[in-house]
């Protein structure tokens, strides 16, 4: 970057909104930049998406393809990470997981946090009976044990990728719906919100273009700090036999795949494993480093 | 006389990334039996100062004086356990805000009877005594009822009265109140001060009375230290502040309303830089 | 996070009133009583609400429970009769009126795949994960609140980064890996730990079932042989679990501390001249008190609920497992049973520490 850009970055008297608003992107960045912790989980993640993207032609091998004279080796030049029960290569099958893995917490990060948002402001900003009714209900849920309502969600409606993903994100939508409701109600009655009101703008305007924007940024840390535990109950499902089906590779199923052998082969199950926890420690990493930059006063801490 | 106090070019320092921030730079004064008004803006390190005498400044913070002295001996950087005798029983403090300044979840009677226990090592029921004597002296109508009662069920000038009572049932020579009315409504002001003024003097204690208000440390105190950017740049007595020498003592006293003296309107105080690091005016 | 929502609790927060002295400690009583009135009504509707869903996804899954009471070959005629037996040709609300009053009077159904009443089956079953999570919270809450106030009142020294460290870890662990690990190192490869279930075979049956809490009732019975057997056991799930509730109760505990060693009253407590360790824990860990109850309360509940995976990786005998194989089965009464305990257990724990929180607080109105 020039010094130039730079500067006109850090400047302290914007000329243009776009300029005080790239500023303000600039400052949080280096904020970001400074902790070197979140930016380890940053790289890991980037690493993640390059991997999934490009798996067919980084994975040395079929993550499918049998080879039962093959089955259970240890890690060998050959198979770096060793082969599992049906000797297939355990890193390949890593590689194409990462894939599944970052469909399953990106949908759900995307799919509750908006129900929340939606559920959370509207009970906020319409307050009265609509508030305590929706609340009533974020209460209900918030009550259930998360996983094992998610197991009763994915029972009903039979196992398989796409129904835990919908059973994760209608477990995992209350915090965000309180969340919004709390950020609103300290919103709602702010001037500038009556300033707006004066103006003739309507429920649904200042909903939309007032309050959301504003509950957007709490909202996100959250999603952040939360990637990993979604990322961990989506491997619980998968190990439960009620995520992925085989023999598609996902990291949790391959694990519980790996449980069996336990004992006398340990790294078909320790390889997945270790997958899991290094991504899902990469959005703790990321997660803490956002909350300083977006939520200096400290959400978790 | 010996002083009961004597302080030489203090200095408080804290690292910052930017480089050492100096809270207060080398301040100096006697204190005998006397109300000692220091008066500052905010940040002009007379809080600090304060802490520094205590010895509560947290690391990384650092204090550093030519001399420190209570009673004539020296207590600059004592050890942690030597400096915690002297704390409560010998130099006190009463702070600002009450409703933040009591722990929340002790009863009154209990906070107060802590420190003095501590001190004395009296027996339950004699620090009861004391602590509902103490209220009593505080001139809170009904001991029983708040030595039992959470702070949160008192009201703030009563609050600061409790806080008052607390920190002399060990019968400590020195007492710093930093800025102890400020949070008060003005109708309780009068009263926390008038208490803590005959309490102060029956005792001859020395006190140490932190404010930013000039007008009240005038008609309060005997003597007055003016603090700007953790130097003292005036010190005089308080009947003679209205000749005042230094410009930002002067400063300072036109920026206020006065009803004998109606202006059109009111000075601005003007800032010098030369005022940091000049010499103190008047005895030092 | 996997921990739960800390704001899970109606009603709080509302400021004391400003203020005057009131008149004693029984008005004080008596004003915290009414409120909590308020609560048990609250919670009664999250209750309701609790059947409501359970009924809701019983009625939604694919499978047919009258199928599954008189098997494939019935004849058409059998099944209809069956069908009303059950009462599965009333309207729906009826058959919620039925269900809610069959729970309400402690009646499950009938478990189809191990044929016994599910109520029954619960009984045996919820004991053994009580157990564990019980354990895993001791262990969460002894290790977790000192990590925690200690990585506090040391802020940034080498406690905390530790601390700072093991919480990371925690969050980011999946727990029925290393529940495997665990079982290969210690069971597999060192032998140290008793292996998967709750007890050895010798020993099964053996105790007189007092509290269905084997580690209470082999020392009821005297039988040191078999509490030792037990504790062999239970030591390596409890272990894990407690590493993860330590891991958030830790976090929890420095955050609050820090938080209340800023305030002024702790430089009030250090003027008086107290020694810090008297500062720490006498002052400041004292305003903790109240919301860490909370914490382990919730602590508690998410470990009630985290046994599922872990009860699966080392068979362990519980409602986790119990809920999870009638999941597999399509065993429908055994799961609605297993979830309206587990959910029953939670809004308990939630007035629990709500009440406690109420009493505690000298502040709460």
């Amino acid at each position: 970057m020039t010094e130039t850009t730079r500067a006109w970055l850090l400047s302290d008297a914007p000329q243009t909104r776009r300029q005080a608003r790239m500023g303000a992107l600039y400052q949080g960045w280096l904020t970001f930049r400074a902790n070197r912790l979140a930016m380890v989980g940053l790289a890991i993640l980037i690493l993640l998406v390059l991997v999934a993207a490009f798996a067919p032609w980084i994975a040395p091998q079929n993550p499918y393809a049998q080879n039962l004279a093959e089955r259970l080796k240890p890690p060998s030049a050959q198979h770096w990470l060793g082969t599992d029960a049906l000797g297939r290569d355990i890193l390949s099958r890593l590689i194409h997981g990462s894939r599944v893995t970052l469909f399953i917490v990106g949908t759900v990060a995307l799919i509750a946090p908006v129900i929340g948002l939606f559920v959370g402001t509207v009970a906020g900003f319409a307050g009265g009976w609509v508030d305590q009714v929706l609340m009533r209900i974020t209460d209900i849920f918030l009550a259930f044990p998360k996983l094992i309502l998610a197991l009763a969600f994915v029972a009903a409606l039979g196992p398989g990728i796409g129904n835990a993903v919908l059973a994760l994100a209608v477990t995992s939508w209350p915090p965000y719906a309180r969340l919004a409701r709390a950020e609103t109600l300290t919103i709602r009655n702010a001037d500038y919100i009556a300033a707006a009101r004066l103006q003739g703008a309507g429920p649904l305007r200042l909903l939309i273009g007032h309050i959301w924007p504003l509950c957007v940024s709490s909202l996100i840390v959250r999603v952040a700090l939360d990637m990993a535990g979604i990322i961990l109950s989506a491997a619980g499902l998968g190990f439960l036999g009620l995520g992925a089906q085989p023999p598609m590779p996902e990291w949790g199923a391959m694990i519980s795949d790996g449980r069996t052998y336990i004992l006398d082969f340990w790294w078909v199950a320790a390889m997945p494993g270790m997958a899991i926890f290094i991504v899902s420690l990469a959005f703790n990493l990321l997660g803490d480093g956002l909350r300083d930059v977006l939520d200096p006063k400290g959400g978790r801490e | 006389m010996s002083p009961l106090l004597s302080v030489r070019n203090l200095r408080v320092d804290f690292p910052t990334r930017s480089g050492m921030f100096e809270a207060v730079r080398g301040v100096g004064f006697d204190l005998g039996r006397e109300r000692l008004g220091v008066v500052g803006e905010s940040g002009s390190g007379k809080t600090m100062a304060g802490r520094a005498i205590l010895g509560l400044v947290r690391p990384p913070g650092k204090v550093t004086a030519e001399r420190m002295e209570l009673g004539g001996e020296s207590i600059l950087n004592l050890p942690e356990s030597r400096m915690r005798r002297l704390r409560g029983s010998r130099i006190s403090m009463v702070m600002q805000d009450p409703k933040f300044s009591l722990n929340p979840v002790m009863t009154v009677g209990r906070q107060i009877m802590e420190g003095y226990r501590l001190h004395t090592g009296e027996s339950r029921a004699a620090a009861r005594d004391k602590a509902l004597e103490m209220l009593r002296a505080v001139q809170i109508r009904d001991p029983e009822r708040v030595f039992d009662a959470y702070p949160h069920e008192v009201s703030g000038g009563m609050g600061q009265r409790i806080m008052i009572a607390m920190m002399l049932a060990p019968d400590p020579e020195i007492l710093i109140a930093d800025e102890p009315t400020s949070a008060l409504d003005v109708s309780v002001r009068n009263e926390v001060l008038r208490i803590l003024d005959r309490l102060v003097g029956a005792r001859g204690m020395g006190l140490i009375f932190i404010s930013h208000d000039l007008n009240l440390v005038a008609q309060f105190c005997d003597r007055v230290l003016i603090m700007y950017a953790g130097r003292v740049v005036e010190e005089l007595p308080a009947r003679d502040l209205h000749a005042a020498r230094h410009p930002y003592t002067q400063g300072l006293l036109n920026s206020l309303p006065r009803l004998d003296r109606p202006v059109e309107r009111l000075a601005v105080l003007r800032r010098q830089q030369g005022w940091r690091d000049a010499p103190p005016e008047g005895a030092a | 996070m996997v921990q739960p929502d800390m704001t899970g609790q109606p009603g709080r927060g509302t400021p004391p009133p400003a203020g005057g002295v009131p008149s004693a400690r029984a008005a004080r009583l008596r004003r915290r009583a009414r409120s909590l009135g308020g609560l048990v009504l609250s919670l009664a509707l999250t209750l309701l609400g609790l059947l409501l869903v359970t009924f809701v996804i019983g009625r939604v899954m694919p499978i047919d429970p009258v199928l599954k009471v008189v098997g494939e070959r019935a004849t058409q005629a059998q099944y209809e009769a069956a069908r009303i037996a059950m009462g599965l040709d009333k309207p729906l609300w009826q058959q919620f009126l039925l269900y809610m009053g069959e729970v309400l009077r402690g009646d499950f159904g009938r478990s189809i795949s191990t044929g016994h009443p599910v109520a029954q089956d619960l009984r045996r079953v919820f004991p053994a994960t009580v157990e564990l999570a019980s354990l895993g919270t001791l262990i969460g809450v002894c290790v977790g609140v000192p990590l925690g106030v200690v990585a506090a009142a040391r802020r940034g020294g080498w406690i905390d980064q530790i601390a700072r460290v093991v919480a990371l870890v925690g969050y980011s662990m999946p727990i029925f890996w290393l529940g495997l690990m665990g079982l290969l190192l210690f069971y597999g490869i060192l032998g140290w730990v008793g292996g998967p279930g709750r007890q050895g075979i010798i020993y099964d049956g053996m105790v007189p079932t007092v509290t269905g809490l084997i580690l209470v009732d082999s020392l009821i019975a005297g039988d040191w042989a078999a509490f030792r057997d037990a504790f062999s056991h239970i030591v390596l799930p409890a272990s894990l679990l407690g590493y993860f509730s330590l891991a958030y109760i830790s976090r929890m505990t420095r955050s609050f501390m820090l938080e209340q060693l800023s305030a002024e009253y702790v430089v009030t407590a250090r003027v008086k001249g107290l020694s810090e360790r008297r500062v720490i824990w006498g002052h400041a860990f004292r305003n903790i008190l109240v919301p860490l109850i909370t914490v382990i309360a919730l602590s508690f509940g998410s470990l009630l609920e985290g046994s599922v995976l872990t009860e699966i990786v080392f068979s362990w005998p519980g409602i986790g497992q119990y809920i999870t194989k009638a999941l597999l089965a399509g065993d429908m009464n055994a799961v609605l049973g297993g979830t309206v305990v587990v959910g029953t257990c939670f809004v308990a724990l939630n007035l629990l520490s709500d009440i406690l929180y109420r009493l505690l607080d000298p502040r709460a109105k």
